[in-house]
């Protein structure tokens, strides 16, 4: 992790939306945007991939408590693969790149521009939700501004969207990189395959991003795979393989950044593996003790990414415990006004269930 | 009898054949150590091992295929699919393979492969983990397709799906997991294919359902009598491949009046097959055309107000049955 970095004056300036943009030029200024040496990131970067992924875990808490309370119907949680999902999708260049996302990329959808009244309307599948106005299930993320791409439930078929994204681009000399992302047992299906090897014979510009958190809902990797990392796939079809850290949020930075700018430039794919841990149960319908051994997930909950990078900025000198503190309570208000407003927005209609089943000439 | 559950139901007669017969074996996910995603196969591992009760990778095309090939090679294998939407991605196995091969050999090989999955909407789960498809297997021929409505249905027609040398198509109402019933406990207690039962006797109109909408229709025929002096008579089919027509004739020559009661869309759906048998069969019986009703022709929502205005409810029913008079 290295040593002490010399401390900077930091100042974030987060409002109770929380959106960086939202800061004044004078306060803008006054974070530092040199790299800092340890890290090979600015200070403000540092600041904002504790933000985005103490956000995630915290919406992410709160929509458990809903459900537990009934007042949610649904939860599939990213707890544990925070690091692995800010890291990478800091990569992107936001508006520009795409992103076809699965399930539990909640914390990437957050770093693209996602609020967390835009989370807790998704959550509680309300009428205004940007991503699917309460028609697909939570955690379905999809917003058309953003380049982001709605999927089904079916798992994997993703990956061939973003090959098929990727290869318009390159039809049209578009600079641009595609993100996608699934689970370690999602690659067992044909889809993801097909996804690799078309999109290698045409060099395309996407990035696999598979993140293994051990567990296939009950089953664990040795069940899915006799293999041990996915990446090693990549060979079988002339796709660089890389196996990242997925718990180090600037290792996973630092592996998708070169990555992204290289595949952008036009050298093809690439499979990259970020090694994670699901923390909590597949999802709000599962109950983990039918599988899962106590002891490792203890283990595991030591290294949770969250407070582990918390702790990391704190032992390096990068930010005072009040500094991060303040975040941490920006994020709780940030949150709880979400919940609050989230909560009184209305639900869709009956007569909602009818539209866009086709396009209809304007 | 025992009072079970159908998913209890269902998991006895899993037991029981795989105790009966050693060439039966379970495939799946999840369904191990975890008991699969409804616990259907809960402590089957724990009994039969990890040899005969295998936890699969997420692989539907992959495993559907492979049980194919053991039925092939003699064994009598089962897999379990989450739900009948992912068994779309098994679809090139189960119809241009599984429903076609016996034909195809000319008779030589036959796959004696239980395929089971769940359907059906109500719980939430949206546009794909919710449709209602029984009748687009059932356009197929060479599989057998089979719907129960109730635990003691579920257990005796699974027992008897292992014992069909055809591929069965075994499909299981979510909604109907929790459902409780007297089951008999008898290991050789099986229901046969292609027979209907008459759930509720009736005089004035003739109601078909299968598998979750049996329910429904019970419900509507109660508000039917209740409130509007109207006795309607209720057909489980149980079966749609084969069918049991004969039961449906007879039910409407007696009432002469039919409503087909579906959770899936109307558009090519199974309703349609059922009136035009009926038309074919009983049209001059028949005092009003037979009625459908089905679910609104969307992909099904997951809001909760979304999915219910997607779904055919008892009022429709009774709208349509009072429509006829
Ligand atoms: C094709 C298909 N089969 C089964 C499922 C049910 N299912 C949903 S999530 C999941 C586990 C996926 O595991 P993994 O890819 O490792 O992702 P994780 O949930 O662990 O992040 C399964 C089997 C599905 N959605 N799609
Ligand atoms: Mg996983």
């Amino acid at each position: 992790m290295g040593g002490y970095v010399g401390r900077r004056p930091a100042r974030h300036a987060f409002d109770l939306r929380g959106r960086v943009s939202a800061m004044t030029t004078e306060e803008r200024r006054q974070l530092s945007d040199a790299p800092v040496p340890n890290y090979h990131l600015s200070e403000r970067q540092l600041e904002r991939m504790y933000y985005y992924m103490r956000l995630s875990r915290s919406l992410n808490e709160r929509m458990m408590a809903l459900q537990r309370q009934g007042r949610a119907a649904f939860v599939i949680a990213g707890a544990g693969q925070e690091a692995a999902q800010v890291g990478a999708a800091m990569a992107l260049r936001p508006g520009v790149d795409w992103l076809a996302p699965y399930y539990r990329d909640l914390g990437m959808n957050i770093v693209l521009g996602m609020t967390a009244r835009e989370a807790m309307l998704n959550e509680l599948a309300k009428a205004d939700d940007p991503n699917s106005f309460g028609r697909q299930m939570p955690a379905h993320w999809g917003s058309v501004s953003r380049k982001i791409v709605t999927q089904s439930s079916v798992v994997a078929t993703q990956l061939l969207h973003a090959t098929g994204i990727a290869l318009g681009a390159k039809m049209r000399n578009d600079p641009i990189v595609v993100l996608t992302c699934c689970g370690e047992g999602s690659t067992s299906r044909g889809d993801f395959h097909e996804a690799l090897n078309f999109a290698a014979i045409h060099k395309l510009p996407v990035i696999f991003y598979v993140q293994n958190n051990g567990y296939a809902i009950s089953e664990p990797t040795v069940k899915e795979m006799p293999v041990e990392h996915v990446a090693d796939r990549g060979q079988a079809y002339g796709i660089r393989g890389q196996v990242v850290d997925g718990m180090d949020v600037v290792a996973v930075y630092q592996t998708l950044r070169p990555a992204v700018e290289l595949t952008r430039r036009g050298n093809g794919p690439f499979l990259i593996e970020a090694k994670c841990y699901r923390l909590w149960a597949h999802s709000s319908d599962d109950d983990d003790t039918r599988y899962r051994p106590r002891k490792e997930l203890e283990e595991w909950a030591l290294k949770d990414p969250v407070v582990v990078f918390r702790q990391r900025l704190l032992e390096d000198g990068m930010f005072a415990e009040e500094e991060l503190a303040e975040i941490d309570e920006l994020v709780t208000q940030e949150v709880r006004d979400a919940v609050e407003w989230a909560q009184q927005m209305p639900d869709p209609k009956p007569e909602d269930a009818l539209g866009y089943v086709y396009r209809e000439v304007q | 009898m025992v009072e079970m559950r159908m998913r209890d139901a269902l998991r006895e007669a899993l037991r029981e054949e795989l105790l009966r017969d050693e060439r039966v074996f379970l495939l799946g996910e999840d369904i191990g150590l975890y008991g699969g995603s409804y616990t259907v196969t809960k402590g089957l591992l724990d009994e039969f091992g990890a040899k005969r009760v295998i936890d699969t990778p997420i692989a539907e095309s992959g495993i559907v295929g492979a049980g194919i090939g053991a039925a092939m090679a003699g064994m009598r294998p089962m897999v379990e699919l989450m739900t009948i939407n992912f068994s779309f991605l098994a679809m090139d196995q189960i119809v241009n393979n599984a429903a076609k091969l016996h034909y195809m050999s000319n008779g030589q090989i036959n796959i004696p492969l239980v395929i089971r999955m769940a359907s059906g909407g109500g719980s939430q789960l949206a546009a794909t983990h919710s449709h209602s498809l029984e009748g687009m297997y059932a356009h197929f021929p060479g599989l057998r397709i089979v719907c129960p409505s109730n635990p003691a249905d579920g257990k005796g027609l699974l027992k008897r799906a292992f014992r069909d040398d055809n591929t069965v198509i075994f499909i299981e109402h979510t909604a109907n997991y929790s459902l409780k019933g007297e089951v008999p406990d008898d290991e050789d207690y099986l229901v046969e294919f292609g027979k209907a039962t008459v759930v509720r006797e009736g005089t004035d109109v003739t109601l078909i359902g299968y598998s979750g909408s049996v329910h429904q229709a019970t419900r509507a025929a109660t508000m039917l009598a209740e409130q509007e002096d109207v006795d309607a008579e209720v057909i489980d089919l149980r079966t749609l491949r084969p069918l049991d027509m004969d039961t449906v004739i007879a039910s409407v020559k007696k009432t002469n009046r039919a409503v087909v009661v579906e959770d899936d869309w109307k558009f090519g759906g199974f309703g349609g097959e059922l009136s035009a048998q009926i038309m074919e069969q009983a049209f001059d019986w028949l005092d009003a055309p037979v009625a459908r009703v089905s679910g609104k022709d969307v992909p099904m929502p997951y809001n909760r107000n979304l999915e219910f205005a997607a779904l055919p409810s008892e009022e429709d029913v009774v709208d349509a049955v009072l429509s006829m008079f």
